[in-house]
């Protein structure tokens, strides 16, 4: 047997993948959001993503902490482990160390991830482990029925904060690339199409890949982040990256970011004739040029959408793993008997 | 020095000695009663050693904080404690006089380096006067002597400078006592050899000052006789010297080695468990897999995850470090999934005194959780068992699939005895079993015989499955927030803890299976209850022992135990814990000793203690109060 457990051997193996289908990666519970919740919309786009992706169904594992977002494992027809408030990123970095064999995602939100969890975050983040991590943001506690979260505007009414709150919020994606995060994305709940892409992007890096998903709470927040959720506004209110493409917006295709020293800029122009000088999307530029483009926020900006930065940098669980497999060459060094007795050792004889 | 030889001193044959070294936190001493140690055992006598360090990593120098001490006692017998106070006190400075000396008994021997009590550090220690001239040493065998300016002497021609001829005068101390003692050079000089083969100088200086400490004492007037030691009756096998620390970090890669997976250690260093964390870190090539979090929550999230996973998981922490992973220790509970998580327990509460030692954490780890949560608990009493002990933790943790508390404390993790080399076959098997077959998988079926649930691994096709903290349907482990079920489930988990203790052998006794007085006593007080309930039993006294390693479940027969005396007693480093325990589960009129010092129990005061209960009239030993 080997030091790292295996599946058993006579496990029943399914062929590989070739059968996966949104349906096999759907649980038998009942989903129990709030009609209209956004979390539906990534719940399915989660499902539908997956089979592309060739892992293996067993081989998934979804991590997730307390608030409504962390019932999304019970959802998932694979390995699953609904933690602890903020807890989500070090279960998930001791699975992913133990058991470099599976593919393991974390589900957080703004509170769970950033207000209670934010120093797991943040040391899973830099530690760069093979994680993906997507955080539901919705500006507010759900679970614990309105109350402000991290990321609520400055002067949000809520149940905890009548007059509004006085804590500045924190921006997830700055707080990623301040971690030195290797992958940043963001998407919204209501483009499908975008979050599935995002997710299969966050699938497919190696490292730990953040992923922010603006997410409507019907009860709570409605509205969140209208601007960029609804077909009428969200053109004009979002701009989606593309690495090497310059930044183009607006329905018309007609409105770009160009630099002005180190503030963004909106030029507009005659669609199909952008000015030379707008800005030209590099994901593997430093996060210095990430930071800068987290600048694009509404409503000052269209939001930035899709992935800031992604970049390969050594990953935590596989220098773990070859610190190990080199150490483990030597087999005097697994001597046991040898490490029981240690440097000094004497006889007491039979007397 | 005069170099003619002189006539060999006569011998003097003991049975028994303690000795303290003491100084300056910077001095070395925590070097030089390791190497005293190593020495002695390979002597072969029997001891068992107690090093005291401030919890300041180097306080002004010469001030009573930065005192740091090691005491042992070794014996031509069983030596079960590093002995209540010094006979012979060995003193760097000023500072560690003044910290040590009013626990000297009258006759006892005073060793002092003489060129250290200058005006300078006697102020520093707060001396008014310089006590090697006021006369307030008068009743102790004072031997004073100038340690620095005779390693200086002995180390002339060296191209030393100050400072590294001031680094040296422990191995002069040390060449002294080794004379004393009639212990041999060899283990020191080759470690000397060894620890510093890069810097041949300061190997050669070392040495040298070892052997010149040594030929000092033998020629010079100051000692009359040196003492004999013989060998003690001990075990016949192959021996090491182990501290309690490191034969935990041990017993875990070899309980790795039993189970046949991986050891995965979350943790975040505290005073006085990091020493697991260093030794288990050396150990990747038994798969060992250390993480050194980011806080104590997430090193046991981690260890969870890590368990989820397949692997033997553990995390380890001192007291306040349990505080903060209560709350993933209740996931533990409610995912039942083996955990081993271990509490090298300081003084508290709060940061308490992290150096020192305490047996106050047993409430804590019983009870401190919300909601009903059991957890097994297990202790060792000395630190050679925390071997076998931490073996017993996991074998609990992954039969039962529970997390289990493994109680060491201060005095157990730094402290060191000799320790018998285990045999890897004589030890036992920890392989357990994973569910493959997807037809008849549920995650919270149970074991009819254990109670225990399965344990499906992530990467089997079939059994994918999810748990989480909220309260699970039995048997499907679906979330479930059915009142009768939440009752079930509550009193399952229960039973599953209380059903170990079938697995618990039967507890020894030691003395008389019934009689006056037992005492009743759990973790490192072990030495200290055993040594005091031999003497007096040596003199016919009726009193017995019951030392327990089990502290949840407790033993099946602990009960019927403690009714065949008239008197029970429990010293402990705490007010009462186990007490407390004892008197709501067997409903006994128990009775407590209970000095919350920071300090091992002394024998002497469980003799006193003991004999109180002793001679109390028939008609008062079963009251309650002590």
């Amino acid at each position: 047997m080997p030091d790292i457990p295996q599946a058993p051997a006579d496990a029943a193996s399914t062929p590989v993948n070739a059968a996966l289908t949104r349906k096999d990666l759907v649980s038998d519970q009942t989903v129990r959001w709030c009609p209209g919740c956004g979390d539906y919309a990534i719940l399915a786009q989660a499902q539908k993503a997956m089979p592309a992706l060739g892992v293996p169904r067993e081989k998934i594992v979804f991590i997730s902490g307390i608030g409504c977002s962390s019932r999304f494992p019970y959802y998932m027809n694979t390995y699953g482990i609904h933690t602890i408030h903020g807890r989500a990123p070090a279960l998930a970095t001791g699975l992913k160390c133990a058991r470099p064999d599976l593919q393991v995602w974390v589900v957080t939100g703004d509170g769970d991830g950033l207000s209670i969890g934010g120093n797991h975050l943040l040391h899973c983040i830099r530690r760069n482990v093979d994680l993906k991590i997507l955080l539901f943001n919705n500006r507010i506690y759900g679970l614990t029925k309105g109350q402000a979260s991290p990321t609520s505007e400055l002067g949000k009414r809520t149940k905890s904060s009548p007059l509004g709150t006085i804590d500045r919020p924190v921006d997830p994606i700055r707080f990623a690339l301040g971690s030195n995060a290797t992958f940043v994305a963001r998407t919204v709940d209501t483009d499908v199409e975008h979050l599935g892409r995002i997710l299969e992007r966050a699938a497919r890096h190696k490292g730990t890949a953040f992923v922010e998903i603006f997410q409507n709470c019907i009860v709570f927040n409605d509205g969140a982040f209208k601007d960029v959720e609804e077909r009428a506004t969200r053109d004009d209110s979002g701009i989606k990256l593309e690495h090497g493409k310059p930044l183009i917006f607006g329905k018309g295709k007609n409105r770009g970011i160009r630099m002005n020293g180190l503030k963004p800029e909106v030029v507009t122009f005659e669609a199909g004739k952008p000015p030379a000088d707008l800005f030209v999307h590099d994901e593997k530029a430093g996060s210095e040029v990430a930071y800068l483009l987290s600048q694009l926020c509404g409503p000052a900006y269209p939001w930035a959408l899709g992935v800031l930065r992604a970049v390969e940098e050594p990953v935590y669980d596989e220098m773990m793993e070859s610190q190990i497999r080199s150490a483990s060459e030597d087999s005097i060094s697994r001597d046991i008997d040898k490490l029981l007795a240690g440097a000094d050792t004497w006889e007491v004889a039979v007397p | 020095m005069n170099s003619s030889p002189a006539k060999p001193k006569p011998v003097q044959e003991i049975d028994s000695v303690t000795i303290r070294f003491a100084g300056d936190s910077g001095d070395g001493i925590q070097l030089t009663g390791g190497q005293f140690t190593n020495t002695t055992a390979f002597a072969g006598n029997d001891l068992s050693t107690l090093p005291d360090f401030p919890a300041e990593i180097r306080a002004p120098a010469g001030t009573l904080p930065g005192v740091s001490g090691f005491q042992i006692q070794f014996g031509s017998h069983e030596v079960l404690t590093p002995g209540d106070t010094p006979d012979v006190l060995v003193v760097m400075n000023p500072a560690a006089l003044k910290a040590n000396v009013r626990e000297l008994a009258p006759g006892n021997v005073v060793i002092l380096n003489t060129d250290a009590f200058t005006a300078q550090n006697l102020t520093k220690a707060g001396y008014p006067a310089n006590p090697l001239e006021d006369g307030s040493l008068s009743s102790f065998r004072v031997i004073p002597i100038p340690l620095t300016g005779l390693t200086d002497n002995a180390l002339q021609g060296m191209q030393l400078t100050r400072t590294q001829v001031d680094r040296c005068k422990n191995f002069f101390a040390l060449g002294i006592m080794y004379w004393l003692y009639e212990r041999p050079l060899e283990p020191t000089s080759n470690w000397i050899r060894k620890k510093f083969q890069k810097v041949p100088l300061i190997a050669e200086a070392n040495a040298k000052a070892l052997a010149a400490g040594h030929a000092y004492a033998e020629t010079t007037e100051i000692f009359e006789h040196h003492y004999r030691i013989s060998k003690a009756p001990i075990a016949p096998g192959r021996y090491r010297n182990i501290t309690g620390n490191e034969a935990t970090a041990l017993g875990l890669v070899t309980a790795s080695r039993l189970a046949q997976r991986s050891v995965f250690y979350g943790s975040y260093p505290i005073t006085p468990a990091s020493d697991i964390l260093h030794e288990l870190s050396k150990h990747k090539a038994f798969g060992v897999r250390t993480f050194q979090a980011e806080d104590e929550i997430a090193a046991v999230g981690a260890a969870i995850g890590a368990s989820f996973g397949g692997l033997l998981a553990v995390t380890g922490t001192s007291g306040p470090g349990i505080c903060l992973k209560s709350e993933a220790i209740n996931l533990a509970v409610m995912l039942e999934l083996p955990l081993v998580i271990l509490n090298v327990q300081r003084g508290g509460p709060s940061t308490g005194l992290p150096t020192k030692t305490e047996q106050a954490d047993l409430l804590q780890v019983l009870f401190g959780r919300n909601g009903e949560s059991p957890a097994a608990i297990v202790a060792p009493a000395t630190p050679g068992e925390c071997f076998p002990l931490v073996i017993e933790a996991c074998r609990i943790a992954m039969r039962y699939m529970t997390p289990v508390f493994f109680l060491s404390d201060g005095y157990l993790g730094n402290g060191s005895e000799p320790w018998k080399i285990p045999r890897l076959n004589e030890l036992p098997d920890l392989r357990v079993e994973h569910p493959s077959d997807p037809k008849i998988f549920q995650p919270y079926a149970r074991d009819p015989k254990t109670l225990a649930r399965p344990w499906a691994l992530p990467g089997t096709p079939g059994l994918e499955h999810r748990i989480g903290g909220l309260e699970k349907q039995s048997g499907t482990g679906n979330v479930s927030y059915d009142p009768e079920n939440h009752d079930r489930m509550v009193r399952l988990r229960a039973e599953k803890i209380d059903g170990i203790a079938r697995d618990i052998p039967p507890t020894p006794v030691l003395g008389p299976r019934e009689g006056r007085v037992l005492v009743v006593g759990w973790g490192s007080t072990y030495g200290t209850i055993t040594q005091a309930v031999k003497e007096l039993q040596k003199s016919g006294e009726p009193v017995a022992a019951v030392h327990l390693r089990h502290l949840n479940p407790l033993p099946r027969d602990l009960g019927a135990i403690l009714q065949k005396y008239d008197t029970v007693l429990v010293p402990e480093i705490n007010m009462g814990q186990l007490l407390l325990l004892l008197r709501a589960k067997y409903m006994v009129p128990a009775v407590g000793f209970n000095k919350v010092r920071g300090q091992p129990l002394k024998v002497s005061e469980i003799h006193v203690k003991i004999q109180e209960l002793l001679n109390r009239p028939p008609n008062e030993r079963r009251s309650s109060h002590a």
